[in-house]
């Protein structure tokens, strides 16, 4: 298991690497180079210029590269032109808040797409089965930040049942501990902070699990269908085993490595989701930052961003696999 | 092939997989689906709508109207009136019309952003296919990298590198599929090498263009038809993000569903229907294309077949 | 009294849209306590459905099951799927064709023999394991204690096969089902797995009924041979009657279609000419006319009836006449 873990890390390096030389060679495909953008498109040629010896950007491209592949290995990813803060501080300011939606909205999303799925695939051909399928379809073809206002018009405009946006109510007094507004509370026993957390919370969320959670109750009907068929559940059977251990052991068990693997893939499309649901609930989080300095041009911000966003989804699809080698026996020895 | 994208990779080969040998039969399947028949009709409609729109609209969607502009106010939009159907938008153009020439710039939107990550896609999956070895090796890890970055991200990063134009959201809602067709032509084209006729046609002593251009490629298209059906939902959702973003086109008088949507977001509370018109829009074009690229790849499926 | 008693069972596969197909029609046999009885067919034949249908094990919806299928004065065919989960894998077990696929990828072997112990035996998990380690013992695999915490896909097909046996015995059961259960394995490696399958059905006095399309298997193992052809059953016989004499063209064919050794060189092998897919519907007349060397006009209008004759039963027209037969000792 430990070997496997290995492996499997030293397999994401390259990928890191040259990701790195991607992101390098983005900020320097701008018309102007990088130095216009760190100061901007009305620079004066005499401070781009002066710009390019401090920033070293006249030496050798390798040697920029290497360099700029040493400062982001420290952690450095310059400044912010909107803030002027480091990056990084931004950044690790702002991702509890988005670790803490993303994680929610996976939640959702497994905790009720999975029994759909399984529940539709019992029923497969009947009315149940083709209503799930039908709202699956419709859920992938609704934009995200779409049914954000939607559930935003609804439950606060029509029925003010729940907070517009943001993360917490002004009036609420909260010491941060993690960033993570729900789980701060608990920690310093406010719990009037985690329940007014929560009900900011779950409006976004709801939001942003609607397309993995259609994805998850697509991909496990389809997984526990292919499974039905296999020889070893009527193997299961013709040892009359009781109908749920027959279910959970041998169908469920089974059916659910697909679905873990989808639940990695859709880490991806949960990160591109939350920057837009983020902007609908003004949530403050990594996706509003990257909304910031797409609307004011903020290229070091950008870079640290997307480079922060693809090492995510680089490790939580090391960690999807190595979930994967847990409950599949078979994946180890590969 | 590195760990990050395997996944995602190994699904899209085995979406390859399924191999086209038998597509008209596969289509004739299809097209038994109520489900399939709903999409195509659709999608029919839509592409008629989007045809004829200029023609039919009652007004000149690109000029504002004086009846209208002189009830605008920044608290208020006007509602339907005589000759305007469905009022006002904020600029004090003719919603209606605009609402029905959209579908002409947002299908122009979709097939094009689709259409060039077909073609960047195949050109980079058929070299793979055809040649393998090294080149194989290098341009699926390329693709794998361009997989490792969140999609929305990808086009993003594109986006922000260019003006803001309608070509900019095409080119960088199309990038988002290079990778995909990619893979997906390259596993379907590395099934073909085996396969019997391929190494018939080897064996014979036929010459490598001939048997990649008149056996490979011809066999491998079903499953590249079927993820082009598919992607033009998402593509025509994924510019409306951009949109929404404000990595749109910058020209705001232009009438297309994704832009008109973004640009309503601040309006809600004035006149929602300026958001919910274009974004039902969306969905039903969305909607149609997934159904009927779903029953398109349900019935290619050779676990289906019968 | 028989173990098993099967009366006039048919099967037939309902679907939506499409013709509905008769997979078994009318089958009749019935089993002793120890007997080892073979099924024989190719495939098609309705061998592997009847003991489907035996065990319970065809799909609830789109198979429509009839007739009566008795064990020990219980009719299998009416109990509710909670009973005969019961009576499943305790009264009667069942090895299936292919053992490659037949195991749980991702459970341990251990766990997989350990409950059924658990649940038919009542056993603790210890005691399961205690017992699930003899059980692997006595099917052949080498080193059972540590084979527990081993996953299927770290053992070859026969050491599978193995691993099933021992399942579908672990409760004693009174009749083993075993369809096809060499098939997918290795020459060498079937005959091991089928003198151990005749070994301890034999130790235990467990019914068999065996099921395969190698006439082979069933010259070595079975007191009681049912050929079946399209769904119904064209030739019962005691072992050495039907190697000796087959009466049925088809059995006949059979048997010509396989090479002997010490057949004059040069003489050519005799196939059954055709496939399934020429058969014609039952209701028409013999299933097998289309393929028949015997077949007249009576065959293609009127459907054989299944008849005692010379000590055995058969369902034809035209039997092959005495004397044509092959013998057993050529196999």
């Amino acid at each position: 298991m430990l070997r496997f873990t290995v492996r499997r890390l030293l397999q994401a390096v390259p990928t890191l690497f040259v990701l790195s030389i991607l992101v390098f060679a983005w900020l320097r495909l701008l018309p102007g180079g990088p130095a216009t953008a760190l100061l901007g498109d009305k620079a004066t040629p005499e401070r781009v210029a002066a710009m390019n010896a401090v920033m070293g950007l006249d030496d050798p491209i390798v040697v920029q590269y290497f360099r700029f592949l040493g400062r982001i290995l420290t952690g450095d990813f310059g400044n912010s032109l909107i803030t002027g803060d480091p990056v990084m501080e931004e950044v690790s300011w702002a991702f509890p808040a988005t670790l803490e939606l993303s994680v929610a909205a996976m939640f959702l999303a497994v905790l009720f797409g999975i029994p759909m799925g399984y529940i539709a695939a019992r029923f497969r051909g009947r009315f149940l089965d083709n209503a799930t399928v039908v709202t699956t379809l419709v859920g992938v073809a609704v934009p995200v930040f779409f049914l954000g206002f939607l559930l935003k018009y609804v439950f606060t405009q029509e029925m003010s049942l729940l907070p517009p946006s943001g993360r917490q109510d002004v009036l609420i007094d909260s010491t941060r501990v993690t960033g993570i507004a729900t789980l701060d509370g608990l920690l310093t026993g406010e719990f009037d902070a985690t329940w007014d957390a929560m009900l900011h919370l779950i409006l976004p969320a709801v939001a942003l699990a609607s397309i993995p959670f259609a994805v998850i109750v697509r991909i496990t009907r389809a997984s526990v269908l292919d499974v039905q068929g296999e020889d070893f559940v009527r193997t299961a059977d013709s040892k009359g085993l009781t109908t749920q251990v027959v279910r959970k052991r041998h169908v469920l068990r089974n059916a659910l490595l697909p679905v873990s693997t989808t639940i990695g893939l859709q880490t991806g499309l949960l990160m591109s989701g939350a920057v837009l649901t983020e902007k609908v609930f003004a949530w403050g989080g990594l996706g509003t930052l990257l909304e910031q300095a797409i609307q004011q041009r903020d290229y070091p911000r950008l870079q640290g961003l997307i480079l922060l966003f693809a090492v995510v989804f680089v490790l939580v699809n090391l960690l999807v696999d190595i979930s994967y080698a847990i409950i599949d026996p078979r994946v180890r020895v590969r | 092939m590195s760990i990050l994208s395997t996944r995602k990779a190994e699904k899209i080969d085995s979406l390859a997989e399924g191999g086209t040998s038998l597509a008209m039969d596969a289509l004739r399947r299809t097209f038994r689906s109520p489900v399939a028949i709903l999409g195509l009709v659709i999608v029919g409609l839509f592409v008629i709508l989007a045809i004829i729109s200029p023609f039919i609209a009652p007004k000149d969607p690109y000029r504002p109207y004086p009846e209208l502009k002189a009830e605008l106010t920044p608290s208020n939009i006007p509602g339907p009136m005589p000759g305007f159907l469905l009022g006002s938008d904020q600029n004090g153009y003719d919603f209606f019309s605009r609402l029905l020439v959209g579908a002409q710039q947002t299908l122009f939107v979709g097939v094009f952003a689709t259409l060039i990550g077909v073609a960047i896609g195949m050109i980079i999956g058929g070299l793979a296919g055809a040649f393998g070895g090294w080149v194989d090796s290098v341009l699926m890890r390329l693709t794998d990298i361009m997989l490792s970055v969140p999609s929305l991200l990808l086009a993003i990063s594109i986006a922000a590198l260019l003006p803001g134009s309608q070509w900019t959201v095409i080119i960088a809602v199309a990038m988002i599929g290079v990778p995909v067709f990619a893979r997906l032509l390259r596993g379907a084209m590395i099934a073909q090498r085996s396969s019997d006729h391929v190494l018939a046609a080897t064996a014979l002593g036929v010459k490598r263009k001939t048997i990649v251009f008149r056996h490979m490629l011809p066999n491998s298209i079903g499953p590249v038809i079927v993820q082009a059906t598919l992607t033009l939902a998402t593509a025509i959702i994924d510019a409306a993000a951009l949109s929404f973003l404000g990595l749109g086109d910058s020209d705001w008088r232009r009438a297309e569903w994704g832009l008109m949507l973004g640009n309503a977001q601040e309006l809600l509370s004035v006149k929602p229907s300026l958001a919910f018109f274009p974004a039902i829009a969306i969905i039903v074009v969305a909607l149609g294309f997934t159904l009927l690229g779903e029953s398109m790849r349900e019935s290619l499926d050779p676990k289906n077949r019968r | 009294m028989a173990l098993l008693d099967v009366r006039d069972l048919g099967v037939v596969f309902k679907r939506k849209g499409t013709r509905p197909f008769t997979a078994v029609d009318g089958v009749s046999f019935s089993v002793e306590p120890g007997q080892t009885v073979g099924l024989v067919g190719e495939s098609g034949s309705g061998k592997s459905v009847t003991s489907l249908a035996l065990m319970g094990l065809l799909p609830k919806r789109g198979a429509e099951i009839s007739g009566s299928v008795t064990f020990e004065d219980t009719e299998l065919l009416t109990l509710s799927d909670k009973q005969l989960r019961d009576r499943r894998g305790r009264d009667l077990g069942m090895v299936f064709q292919d053992p490659l696929s037949s195991l749980n990828p991702v459970i341990t072997i251990g766990l997989q023999i350990t409950e059924v112990l658990e649940r038919h035996r009542g056993m603790s998990r210890k005691e399961a394991r205690v017992e699930a380690a003899e059980l692997l013992d006595r099917v052949g695999l080498p080193d059972p204690q540590r084979r527990l915490d081993e996953y299927p896909h770290q053992h070859s097909g026969g050491m599978r096969q193995r691993v099933l046996i021992a399942i579908a015995l672990a409760c004693r059961p009174k009749l083993l089902i075993a369809d096809e259960p060499t098939t997918a394995l290795d020459v060498t490696i079937q005959a091991q797995i089928l003198s151990l399958l005749s070994d301890l059905v034999s130790e235990t006095d467990t019914a068999l009924i065996m099921i395969t399309h190698d006439l082979g298997i069933v010259a070595g193992l079975c007191d009681n041979v049912n050929v079946m052809y399209g769904g119904r059953i064209v030739e019962r016989a005691a072992r050495h009657d039907l190697f000796e004499r087959s009466r049925h063209p088809y059995t006949h064919g059979l048997l010509q279609s396989i090479p002997r050794l010490n057949a004059p060189r040069g003489e050519p092998l005799t196939p059954i000419r055709g496939s399934v897919s020429d058969n014609i519907e039952w209701e028409q007349g013999c299933a097998f006319a289309p393929r028949c060397p015997n077949a007249t006009d009576v065959c293609w209008s009127e459907p054989p009836e299944l008849k005692a004759d010379d000590g055995r039963m058969l369902r034809c027209h035209n039997p092959v006449a005495l004397g044509d037969a092959v013998t057993e000792g050529a196999l």
